[in-house]
Protein backbone atom coordinates (compact mmCIF):
# COMPACT_ATOMS: atom_id res chain seq x y z
CA UNK A 1 0.00 0.00 0.00
CA UNK A 2 1.08 3.53 -0.77
CA UNK A 3 1.92 5.77 1.52
CA UNK A 4 -1.04 7.94 0.43
CA UNK A 5 -3.68 5.70 1.19
CA UNK A 6 -1.93 4.85 4.46
CA UNK A 7 -2.16 8.57 5.44
CA UNK A 8 -5.80 8.69 4.34
CA UNK A 9 -6.34 5.22 6.29
CA UNK A 10 -6.62 6.57 9.40
CA UNK A 11 -9.41 9.15 8.95
CA UNK A 12 -11.55 6.85 6.56
CA UNK A 13 -15.17 5.60 7.85
CA UNK A 14 -15.33 2.02 8.55
CA UNK A 15 -18.98 1.58 6.87
CA UNK A 16 -20.12 3.48 4.05
CA UNK A 17 -23.33 3.19 2.70
CA UNK A 18 -24.08 2.37 0.02
CA UNK A 19 -25.97 4.86 -2.76
CA UNK A 20 -25.63 5.90 -6.31
CA UNK A 21 -26.94 9.38 -8.67
CA UNK A 22 -30.61 9.53 -8.16
CA UNK A 23 -31.03 8.03 -5.29
CA UNK A 24 -33.06 10.12 -2.50
CA UNK A 25 -30.66 10.53 0.77
CA UNK A 26 -31.66 12.11 4.17
CA UNK A 27 -27.66 13.56 5.00
CA UNK A 28 -27.48 13.63 8.96
CA UNK A 29 -25.32 16.67 9.27
CA UNK A 30 -23.69 18.31 12.58
CA UNK A 31 -24.23 22.11 13.20
CA UNK A 32 -23.14 23.72 15.87
CA UNK A 33 -24.54 26.97 16.58
CA UNK A 34 -22.81 29.09 19.24
CA UNK A 35 -22.19 26.33 21.71
CA UNK A 36 -24.55 24.19 20.88
CA UNK A 37 -24.61 21.05 18.46
CA UNK A 38 -27.17 19.80 16.87
CA UNK A 39 -28.22 17.77 13.63
CA UNK A 40 -29.64 18.83 10.99
CA UNK A 41 -31.02 16.75 8.11
CA UNK A 42 -30.59 17.11 4.27
CA UNK A 43 -33.29 15.34 2.20
CA UNK A 44 -32.69 15.31 -1.90
CA UNK A 45 -31.79 13.21 -4.65
CA UNK A 46 -27.96 12.41 -5.01
CA UNK A 47 -26.83 14.08 -8.61
CA UNK A 48 -23.16 13.34 -8.91
CA UNK A 49 -20.58 11.53 -6.90
CA UNK A 50 -16.52 12.38 -7.18
CA UNK A 51 -13.30 11.40 -6.38
CA UNK A 52 -12.26 8.42 -4.51
CA UNK A 53 -10.33 7.69 -1.78
CA UNK A 54 -10.52 10.56 1.02
CA UNK A 55 -11.40 13.55 -1.27
CA UNK A 56 -14.54 11.35 -2.31
CA UNK A 57 -17.76 13.79 -2.19
CA UNK A 58 -21.32 13.58 -3.55
CA UNK A 59 -23.70 16.45 -4.16
CA UNK A 60 -27.21 16.84 -3.16
CA UNK A 61 -29.99 18.32 -4.62
CA UNK A 62 -33.52 19.20 -3.30
CA UNK A 63 -35.96 21.88 -4.14
CA UNK A 64 -36.31 24.11 -1.47
CA UNK A 65 -39.90 26.94 -1.79
CA UNK A 66 -39.33 26.82 -4.88
CA UNK A 67 -35.57 27.42 -4.91
CA UNK A 68 -33.37 24.79 -5.86
CA UNK A 69 -30.44 23.81 -3.63
CA UNK A 70 -27.23 21.80 -3.94
CA UNK A 71 -24.61 20.78 -0.94
CA UNK A 72 -21.90 19.02 -1.23
CA UNK A 73 -20.35 16.48 1.16
CA UNK A 74 -17.58 14.95 1.74
CA UNK A 75 -18.30 11.20 1.96
CA UNK A 76 -16.01 10.19 4.48
CA UNK A 77 -16.21 14.11 6.73
CA UNK A 78 -16.67 13.51 10.54
CA UNK A 79 -19.49 15.94 10.27
CA UNK A 80 -22.04 13.63 8.75
CA UNK A 81 -23.46 11.59 11.59
CA UNK A 82 -25.42 9.35 8.96
CA UNK A 83 -26.39 8.93 5.90
CA UNK A 84 -30.24 7.25 4.74
CA UNK A 85 -31.57 6.06 1.76
CA UNK A 86 -34.66 7.06 1.67
CA UNK A 87 -35.71 5.64 -1.88
CA UNK A 88 -33.81 4.40 -4.85
CA UNK A 89 -33.96 5.57 -7.92
CA UNK A 90 -33.28 4.70 -11.56
CA UNK A 91 -31.33 6.72 -13.43
CA UNK A 92 -28.86 5.87 -17.07
CA UNK A 93 -26.33 8.36 -16.37
CA UNK A 94 -23.90 9.19 -13.43
CA UNK A 95 -24.30 13.13 -13.36
CA UNK A 96 -27.91 14.15 -13.42
CA UNK A 97 -27.06 17.99 -14.18
CA UNK A 98 -30.04 17.90 -16.42
CA UNK A 99 -32.56 17.88 -13.39
CA UNK A 100 -31.10 22.04 -12.73
CA UNK A 101 -33.07 22.94 -15.53
CA UNK A 102 -36.32 20.66 -15.25
CA UNK A 103 -39.14 21.54 -12.71
CA UNK A 104 -42.40 20.12 -10.79
CA UNK A 105 -43.13 16.99 -12.23
CA UNK A 106 -40.65 16.68 -15.04
CA UNK A 107 -37.73 16.56 -12.13
CA UNK A 108 -39.10 13.55 -10.81
CA UNK A 109 -36.79 10.38 -11.03
CA UNK A 110 -38.55 7.16 -11.41
CA UNK A 111 -38.02 4.53 -8.52
CA UNK A 112 -35.90 1.50 -9.45
CA UNK A 113 -37.55 -1.87 -8.53
CA UNK A 114 -36.76 -4.04 -6.09
CA UNK B 1 17.85 28.24 11.35
CA UNK B 2 17.69 25.78 14.41
CA UNK B 3 16.66 22.80 12.91
CA UNK B 4 16.24 21.48 9.56
CA UNK B 5 15.55 17.66 7.42
CA UNK B 6 15.85 16.23 4.24
CA UNK B 7 12.76 14.93 2.83
CA UNK B 8 10.85 13.28 -0.15
CA UNK B 9 7.56 14.61 -1.22
CA UNK B 10 4.85 11.53 -1.42
CA UNK B 11 1.94 13.37 -2.45
CA UNK B 12 -1.28 15.26 -1.70
CA UNK B 13 -4.08 14.52 0.19
CA UNK B 14 -6.79 16.05 2.50
CA UNK B 15 -7.21 14.94 5.94
CA UNK B 16 -9.85 16.41 8.61
CA UNK B 17 -9.32 18.25 11.81
CA UNK B 18 -11.06 18.31 14.87
CA UNK B 19 -13.94 20.30 13.63
CA UNK B 20 -14.66 18.46 10.57
CA UNK B 21 -13.20 20.77 7.83
CA UNK B 22 -10.64 19.10 5.67
CA UNK B 23 -7.40 20.35 5.47
CA UNK B 24 -5.18 19.90 2.29
CA UNK B 25 -2.27 18.31 3.20
CA UNK B 26 1.11 17.13 1.24
CA UNK B 27 2.80 14.22 2.54
CA UNK B 28 6.60 14.15 3.14
CA UNK B 29 8.75 11.57 4.02
CA UNK B 30 11.02 13.28 5.80
CA UNK B 31 14.48 11.46 7.04
CA UNK B 32 15.98 9.81 9.06
CA UNK B 33 18.94 11.61 8.18
CA UNK B 34 22.38 10.25 9.14
CA UNK B 35 24.58 13.20 10.60
CA UNK B 36 27.56 12.59 8.24
CA UNK B 37 29.61 15.21 8.69
CA UNK B 38 30.12 18.56 11.06
CA UNK B 39 32.07 22.17 10.28
CA UNK B 40 33.41 24.08 12.98
CA UNK B 41 34.42 27.47 13.71
CA UNK B 42 37.52 26.43 14.78
CA UNK B 43 38.25 24.36 11.54
CA UNK B 44 35.89 25.54 8.94
CA UNK B 45 35.10 29.07 10.37
CA UNK B 46 31.62 28.68 10.31
CA UNK B 47 29.33 25.75 12.22
CA UNK B 48 27.29 23.64 10.00
CA UNK B 49 25.53 19.79 9.82
CA UNK B 50 26.15 17.47 7.10
CA UNK B 51 23.09 15.60 7.19
CA UNK B 52 22.61 12.67 4.46
CA UNK B 53 19.62 11.11 3.29
CA UNK B 54 18.30 7.82 1.52
CA UNK B 55 21.04 5.17 1.17
CA UNK B 56 22.94 4.45 -1.52
CA UNK B 57 24.78 1.79 -2.77
CA UNK B 58 28.57 1.75 -2.98
CA UNK B 59 29.02 1.35 -6.56
CA UNK B 60 26.84 3.96 -6.87
CA UNK B 61 29.23 6.80 -6.03
CA UNK B 62 31.94 8.68 -7.05
CA UNK B 63 35.90 7.48 -5.10
CA UNK B 64 35.60 11.27 -3.07
CA UNK B 65 32.29 10.29 -2.22
CA UNK B 66 33.01 6.67 -0.82
CA UNK B 67 36.35 8.05 0.90
CA UNK B 68 34.03 10.67 2.57
CA UNK B 69 31.92 8.17 4.04
CA UNK B 70 34.27 6.16 4.75
CA UNK B 71 36.52 8.65 6.79
CA UNK B 72 33.33 9.63 9.38
CA UNK B 73 32.20 6.08 9.65
CA UNK B 74 28.88 6.23 8.12
CA UNK B 75 26.71 4.25 5.88
CA UNK B 76 26.35 5.76 2.19
CA UNK B 77 23.53 7.79 1.19
CA UNK B 78 22.02 9.01 -2.05
CA UNK B 79 21.83 12.59 -1.06
CA UNK B 80 24.19 14.67 1.19
CA UNK B 81 23.26 18.50 2.05
CA UNK B 82 24.92 21.37 4.53
CA UNK B 83 22.71 23.21 7.35
CA UNK B 84 23.96 25.84 9.18
CA UNK B 85 22.20 25.40 12.61
CA UNK B 86 22.96 27.54 15.51
CA UNK B 87 23.48 24.50 17.59
CA UNK B 88 25.63 22.57 15.15
CA UNK B 89 28.06 21.56 17.88
CA UNK B 90 25.34 19.33 19.68
CA UNK B 91 24.88 16.77 17.05
CA UNK B 92 26.97 13.93 16.85
CA UNK B 93 28.52 11.99 13.26
CA UNK B 94 26.42 8.80 12.98
CA UNK B 95 23.69 9.88 15.38
CA UNK B 96 19.47 10.16 12.72
CA UNK B 97 17.99 13.20 12.82
CA UNK B 98 13.97 12.15 12.06
CA UNK B 99 10.93 13.49 11.49
CA UNK B 100 9.78 13.78 15.46
CA UNK B 101 12.21 16.82 14.73
CA UNK B 102 9.12 19.10 13.93
CA UNK B 103 5.73 18.87 16.38
CA UNK B 104 2.09 19.41 15.12
CA UNK B 105 1.32 23.66 15.37
CA UNK B 106 4.76 24.24 14.51
CA UNK B 107 5.49 26.72 11.10
CA UNK B 108 8.35 24.94 8.45
CA UNK B 109 9.81 26.69 5.12
CA UNK B 110 10.10 24.05 2.74
CA UNK B 111 12.00 24.38 -0.58
CA UNK B 112 12.82 22.23 -3.44
CA UNK B 113 13.28 22.24 -7.36
CA UNK B 114 10.48 23.15 -8.76
CA UNK B 115 8.14 21.44 -11.93
CA UNK B 116 9.91 22.43 -14.96
CA UNK B 117 7.43 24.06 -17.83
CA UNK B 118 9.89 24.44 -20.58
CA UNK B 119 9.60 26.94 -22.70
CA UNK B 120 7.32 29.27 -21.57
CA UNK B 121 5.73 32.54 -22.76
CA UNK B 122 5.20 35.70 -20.88
CA UNK B 123 1.69 34.83 -20.02
CA UNK B 124 2.41 32.04 -18.00
CA UNK B 125 5.45 33.13 -16.99
CA UNK B 126 5.62 36.65 -15.82
CA UNK B 127 1.40 36.99 -15.92
CA UNK B 128 1.09 39.50 -18.22
CA UNK B 129 -2.41 39.82 -19.81
CA UNK B 130 -3.71 38.48 -23.08
CA UNK B 131 -5.36 41.10 -26.02
CA UNK B 132 -8.33 39.99 -27.85
CA UNK B 133 -8.71 36.92 -29.76
CA UNK B 134 -11.03 38.16 -32.28
CA UNK B 135 -12.44 41.23 -33.86
CA UNK B 136 -9.97 41.76 -35.77
CA UNK B 137 -7.26 41.68 -33.33
CA UNK B 138 -3.91 40.62 -34.63
CA UNK B 139 -2.34 40.85 -30.67
CA UNK B 140 -2.68 37.74 -29.27
CA UNK B 141 -0.56 36.38 -26.48
CA UNK B 142 2.71 38.24 -27.43
CA UNK B 143 4.92 40.11 -25.19
CA UNK B 144 3.78 43.81 -26.60
CA UNK B 145 5.88 46.40 -25.98
CA UNK B 146 9.48 46.27 -24.49
CA UNK B 147 10.26 49.76 -23.31
CA UNK B 148 10.32 53.16 -24.71
CA UNK B 149 12.20 54.74 -28.08
CA UNK B 150 14.50 57.13 -26.22
CA UNK B 151 16.68 54.67 -24.24
CA UNK B 152 17.52 52.66 -27.80
CA UNK B 153 17.85 49.23 -25.78
CA UNK B 154 15.61 47.07 -23.93
CA UNK B 155 16.06 47.74 -20.06
CA UNK B 156 17.41 44.60 -17.93
CA UNK B 157 15.10 42.83 -16.17
CA UNK B 158 12.51 42.86 -19.08
CA UNK B 159 9.87 39.80 -18.94
CA UNK B 160 10.01 37.88 -21.73
CA UNK B 161 9.04 34.48 -22.95
CA UNK B 162 12.10 31.85 -21.96
CA UNK B 163 12.63 28.99 -19.59
CA UNK B 164 10.41 28.64 -16.82
CA UNK B 165 10.56 26.13 -13.63
CA UNK B 166 13.13 23.60 -12.49
CA UNK B 167 14.37 26.44 -10.07
CA UNK B 168 14.98 26.29 -6.23
CA UNK B 169 11.60 27.69 -4.50
CA UNK B 170 10.91 27.91 -1.39
CA UNK B 171 7.48 27.87 0.31
CA UNK B 172 7.88 30.19 3.60
CA UNK B 173 5.36 29.49 6.40
CA UNK B 174 3.71 26.25 6.26
CA UNK B 175 1.83 24.54 8.78
CA UNK B 176 2.82 21.03 9.84
CA UNK B 177 -0.28 19.45 10.64
CA UNK B 178 0.44 15.66 11.84
CA UNK B 179 3.58 13.81 12.70
CA UNK B 180 4.04 10.27 11.96
CA UNK B 181 7.48 9.21 13.82
CA UNK B 182 6.85 5.54 13.17
CA UNK B 183 6.81 6.37 9.25
CA UNK B 184 8.71 9.25 9.57
CA UNK B 185 6.15 11.30 7.81
CA UNK B 186 5.28 14.88 8.00
CA UNK B 187 1.92 16.36 7.07
CA UNK B 188 2.04 19.96 5.92
CA UNK B 189 -1.22 22.63 5.07
CA UNK B 190 -0.39 23.10 1.43
CA UNK B 191 1.38 22.56 -1.53
CA UNK B 192 5.26 22.04 -1.92
CA UNK B 193 7.57 22.76 -5.04
CA UNK B 194 7.94 19.68 -7.62
CA UNK B 195 7.05 16.81 -8.60
CA UNK B 196 6.32 13.53 -6.50
CA UNK B 197 9.64 12.50 -5.23
CA UNK B 198 11.93 15.08 -5.28
CA UNK B 199 14.11 16.47 -2.63
CA UNK B 200 13.15 18.73 -0.72
CA UNK B 201 14.63 20.56 2.63
CA UNK B 202 12.42 20.95 5.29
CA UNK B 203 13.68 24.41 7.89
CA UNK B 204 11.99 25.59 10.49
CA UNK B 205 10.56 28.71 9.64
CA UNK B 206 12.15 32.25 9.45
CA UNK B 207 8.73 34.28 9.70
CA UNK B 208 8.19 32.88 13.18
CA UNK B 209 9.51 32.52 16.21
Amino acid sequence: MDLISQVEKEYLKEEVLDFSPGDTVKVHFRVVEGNRERIQIFEGAVIKIKGSGLGKCFTVRRVSYGIGVERTFPVHSPKIEKITVARKGKVRRSKLYYLRKLKGKAARIKGAKY
Amino acid sequence: MEKAIMARKVGMTQIFDEDGLAIPVTVLEAGPCTVIDKRTVERDGYQAVQLGFLPAKKKHLNKPLQGHFAKNGVAPVRYVREFRLLDADSYEVGKEVKADLFAPGEYVDVSGVSKGKGFAGSIKRHGHSRGPMSHGSRYHRGPGSLGAIDPARVFKGQTLPGRMGGEKVTVQKLKVVKVDPEKNLLLVKGAVPGPRGVLLTVKNSVKVG
